[in-house]
């Protein structure tokens, strides 16, 4: 008997505050699963209509193509600055940026550091997937030691590359930040408990917190040369061994 | 109603961007444009208006960006080094079409230089800088109280043209202190709306401020619409001044501090016969190119005056090509000319 | 009658296999089928199983399922 999906509940559907243009990411590429969260996200706060997205330069370079609000393209690196001027000007827009590992963690390191310690009041969503996806698997500064990589062939290696940057550890030594959080997609549960982090992002700047920062371990199948369940396993076996999940600054509610 | 007061080049500046609306300020304190920078962290927060101390120049015009996106009037400012570090931001403005102002107070260089006047960056300020065809329009004041008036109409000339506007002073405008004749703040409401900014999209589909597309096609497209808006304001906006050129054998072509010293000199040379001119550009970028050409047709002499090693002198000998002689006088590393330096060099020409 | 279904968007899956992994009832599988992009399709292979838990929607990067479940009697 064919079901009537019309006598049935929608439980699961595509955000209304996302648009129809199809992804441009690699099959099992976990920044599809964050865009909806955030798309998610947007929904449940009703905030589409005043929200200001802020898309770096990496893969997650079209992120202005998926959200039904008004969008910047900014330059490599320079999101939480381009955040800041943003919101300062209009404080009562809803502004987030959403920055890769590359972005955020190396050529941004002064923009986001700063943005950070002044406790601007945005959301940044920090995605690390420990390699540079767009331009063909180079090393980033997350990259796990001894991971190949296009730049480091041979594996990193400490004594020339140093260690992967624990970034939202640096952040969380600042007095501003109100919400600091590492999170994970590799199971159903941490991408609830992922996308329960990102809407307390969200809310605590649209209740006038401040800054709120959350970092998501992701990953990179093509550049991993994992297949998405392998990468998966990657993450939480491995990834997490070297990036702890959990909250490293929740202050006040 | 006009207010006098006793400025510096960079106060000057810095009210006139006040008085022109400016909501956020960005910048990143470098000698010699202190004062400005000073100024605003005074004043902008008492209007309830933003100033942020960057933590570095790259930050500062990457907040500009954030700001003109959502529609404000937006300033940042520096010196030639700190101009280097904001080129990047300035291309990403030039392509994504946003207006700003950044002003720059030349000083020494390369390098580190020092803090002494130059004209040393007018390449960067006119030729590009940043990557990418681009240009910003670029306004050379020569005394305090043009300073100020420059700096009003590099707003709204940002905003015209949805364009990176530069203000190009040097260290000796930015110390100098002259009576100014301020005007009062214009009226804010008067201003048209900025249907493009990125202020949420309420009521109307998303508008996404980027200078990217992948796709050839498309980014032609995107670079003929910038340079069809370079035409047109080469043909509004080229701005000059000429000074005794009536009856001039030679003219002297100089901008910004030194046009001032200039002008001295004309006084000087034709109190002993020599029928001098002085040409000065106002707008460095659209350059002045056909009021020059027309104006070297009738003198023997165009000579270049720079605190550089001859950068504008390239734009002159482009507008003169063949007409006229062009010779060149330059003082570098933070020596200003004196007049009677540069009458020495006239008397060589004169007839 | 199954307790919950997935409705699949067959030209946004990219047959990564995610949702395969996550669902608790084996209710999918790919489909053998090639979208316009080249995707093998996942598909409900075992739909009787499903209880519209939505997990697979979950972890789908491309937005490509919806999930619907039977409305409980009021």
């Amino acid at each position: 008997m064919p079901v009537d999906i019309a006598r049935m509940t929608k439980v699961f559907g595509r955000p209304e505050s996302l648009t129809q243009a199809r992804s441009t990411y690699c099959p099992g590429c976990h920044h599809g699963i964050i865009t909806r969260i955030i798309g998610q996200t947007i929904d449940e706060l009703g905030i589409a209509e005043r929200t200001i997205g802020i898309a770096p330069v990496g893969c997650s370079v079209f992120a202005y193509l998926w959200y039904r609000c008004d969008a910047l393209q900014a330059a490599h690196g320079r999101a939480s600055a381009v955040a800041t001027g943003l919101k300062r000007a209009r404080p009562d827009l809803v502004v987030f940026s959403y920055q890769g590992d590359g972005d955020f963690a190396s050529i941004g390191t002064a923009e986001s550091i700063h943005a950070a310690n002044r406790g601007e009041n945005i959301t940044v969503i920090f995605v690390n997937n420990q390699i540079y996806g767009m331009t063909g698997g180079e090393m980033a500064p997350t990259t796990l030691v001894g991971q190949h990589t296009a730049t480091t062939p041979d594996g990193r290696d400490p004594a020339t590359t140093g260690y992967p940057i624990r970034f939202s550890e640096l952040i969380a030594q600042l007095d501003a930040p109100v919400y600091v959080t590492r999170q994970a997609l590799y199971d159903t549960r941490r991408i609830m408990d992922c996308t329960k982090a990102v809407k307390k992002a969200f809310q605590n700047q649209v209740e006038g917190r401040g800054y709120s920062l959350v970092e998501i371990l992701a990953t990179c199948p093509t550049n991993w040369h994992m297949s998405p369940i392998q990468s998966n396993q990657h993450v939480a076996d491995t990834v997490t061994k070297v990036f702890p999940l959990g909250d490293l600054v929740n202050r006040g509610a | 109603m006009r207010e006098r007061y006793l400025l510096r080049g960079n106060e000057a500046i810095a009210e006139s961007a006040i008085r022109a609306g400016c909501q956020c300020y960005f910048a990143y304190p470098i000698t010699p444009q202190g004062e400005l920078v000073e100024h605003m962290a005074h004043n902008m927060p008492r209007l309830g208006r933003t100033f942020i101390q960057a933590e570095s120049e790259v930050a500062a015009i990457n907040m500009v960006y954030g700001a003109a996106a959502a529609g404000v009037r937006t300033m940042t400012s520096s010196s030639s080094p700190g101009i280097s570090l904001k080129q990047e931001g300035i291309s990403y403005l030039a392509g994504a079409n946003l207006p700003a102002v950044i002003v720059n107070v030349v000083r020494g260089g390369p390098g580190l230089g020092n803090i002494a006047p130059s004209q040393c960056d007018y390449f960067q300020a006119v030729k590009g800088g940043g990557h990418g065809d681009y240009h910003m329009i670029v306004l050379g004041p020569s005394t305090v109280p043009e300073a100020g008036e420059l700096t009003m109409l590099a707003f709204d000339l940002a905003d015209r043209y949805r364009t990176p506007v530069m203000i190009l002073a040097d260290g000796l405008l930015g110390q100098m202190m002259e009576p100014v004749e301020l005007p009062a703040p214009i009226d804010m409401a008067s201003l048209p709306a900025k249907e493009w900014a990125a202020t949420g999209a309420r009521g109307r589909e998303p508008n996404i401020i980027l200078s990217f597309d992948l796709s050839p096609d498309n980014l032609k497209k995107m670079n003929l619409a910038l340079q069809a808006k370079y035409a047109e304001i080469r043909k509004n906006e080229v701005r000059y001044e000429e000074a005794e050129t009536e009856d001039a054998d030679i003219v002297i072509v100089a901008y910004g501090s030194t046009a001032r010293i200039a002008k001295t000199v004309v006084r000087m040379a034709r109190a002993e016969g020599i029928r001098l001119g002085l040409f000065r550009p106002i707008t460095l970028w659209p350059y002045p190119y056909e009021p020059l050409r027309a104006l070297a047709d009738r003198v023997d002499t165009v000579l270049t005056v720079e605190m550089s090693a001859g950068q504008m002198w390239e734009d002159v000998r482009l507008a003169v090509a063949e007409r006229a002689n062009t010779p060149f006088y330059g003082e570098m590393g933070g020596i200003v000319p004196t007049p009677k330096e540069i009458l020495t060099e006239v008397r060589k020409h004169a007839r | 009658m199954p307790r919950g279904v997935v409705v699949v968007d067959g030209e946004r899956c990219k047959g990564c296999g995610l949702c395969i992994a996550a669902c608790p009832q084996k209710v999918l599988a790919s489909s053998g089928t090639l979208n316009n992009s080249g995707y093998d399709v996942v598909h409900m292979k075992n739909p009787d199983a499903c209880v519209g838990c939505a997990f697979c929607a979950l972890t789908c990067p491309d937005i490509a399922l919806s999930v619907y479940r039977e409305k409980t009697s009021a």
